[in-house]
């Protein structure tokens, strides 16, 4: 497959299951889960304009993303653990102490 | 051959990528997430790119998802109050009249565009030897900081998990 455009909707596609996927979940964990999947939307744009223009640029901030989600999801289950341990729930509304 | 491999995995990625956003139960989402995530690395070969490839198989589907799917069997939530998750309505509302168009406008633009088909790589094109030449010359100083974010994220997730101890005993 010789065709950046096939592989740049395919990151479309997945970027937006992702978005969608984030405003929908109600569960915390799914949420998460979301976002690695449009992080890894982008890395694959990364690699794609990286092949177009023969540079390993792209693929040098693929490492940085890849490092970036890992903080990211370490951080972010750190939370929910946090949260689970006050609240046995890890719903998205539930979670509403900070509304004024 | 290499065509068909393409839509395989091309196809094998969005499934999963469906399935991860679709499924009640937060411990298949996370399997299909990787099922997903292995198929992006399929794709990622193809894009002759094969550090960022192996990558992708031992960071990702490993090490990320082995810890999403700790996280997930340590909560073990009872299956009554996973089963009555609700899904946003407004969220759904954004998705359909948000979502849908900005995907169709950013496909229908690059299909529209400009974009060449891709051309003869170097034989050294994605190797670790040039991956790694370019991070530590031209990327050196995100590199340093990145380092810096992750040491902070370390010591944040310890700091945050860990069971609080009881002062005024």
């Amino acid at each position: 497959m010789n065709d950046p455009r096939c592989y740049l909707t395919v990151a479309v596609i997945l970027f937006t299951l992702g978005m969608a996927g984030f405003l929908i979940r109600r569960n915390i964990l799914v949420v998460l889960l979301s976002i690695e999947l449009m992080l890894n939307a982008g890395a694959l744009t990364l690699l794609t304009f990286s092949r177009v223009w023969v540079s390993n640029a792209g693929h040098a901030f693929f490492f940085l993303v890849i490092a970036l989600a890992a903080a990211e999801s370490a951080v972010g289950l750190a939370l929910i653990i946090a949260v689970f341990r006050l609240r046995h729930k890890v719903d998205t509304d539930d979670l509403a102490e900070l509304k004024g | 051959m290499l065509e068909v491999l393409f839509w395989v995995f091309a196809g094998v990625a969005i499934a999963g990528g469906v399935a991860a956003i679709s499924i009640r139960n937060p411990l298949f989402c996370a399997l299909s997430l990787v099922m997903s995530f292995v198929a992006l690395a399929g794709l990622y070969f193809q894009l002759k790119a094969a550090f960022p490839g192996i990558l992708q198989i031992m960071l990702y589907a490993g090490a990320v998802m082995v810890l999403v799917l700790f996280v997930i069997m340590f909560l073990n939530m009872p299956d009554e109050e996973r089963d009555e998750e609700e899904i946003s309505k407004q969220g759904i509302l954004v998705s359909i009249f948000l979502l849908v168009p900005l995907a169709a406008v950013l496909i229908g633009t690059m299909w529209s565009a400009d974009l060449s088909d891709f051309g003869p790589a170097a034989e050294e094109f994605g190797s670790i030897q040039a991956v790694g030449r370019e991070l530590f010359t031209n990327w050196l100083y995100p590199f340093e900081v990145l380092s810096l974010l992750i040491v902070a994220a370390m010591v944040g997730a310890v700091v945050i998990a860990k069971k609080r101890v009881v002062e005024d005993e």
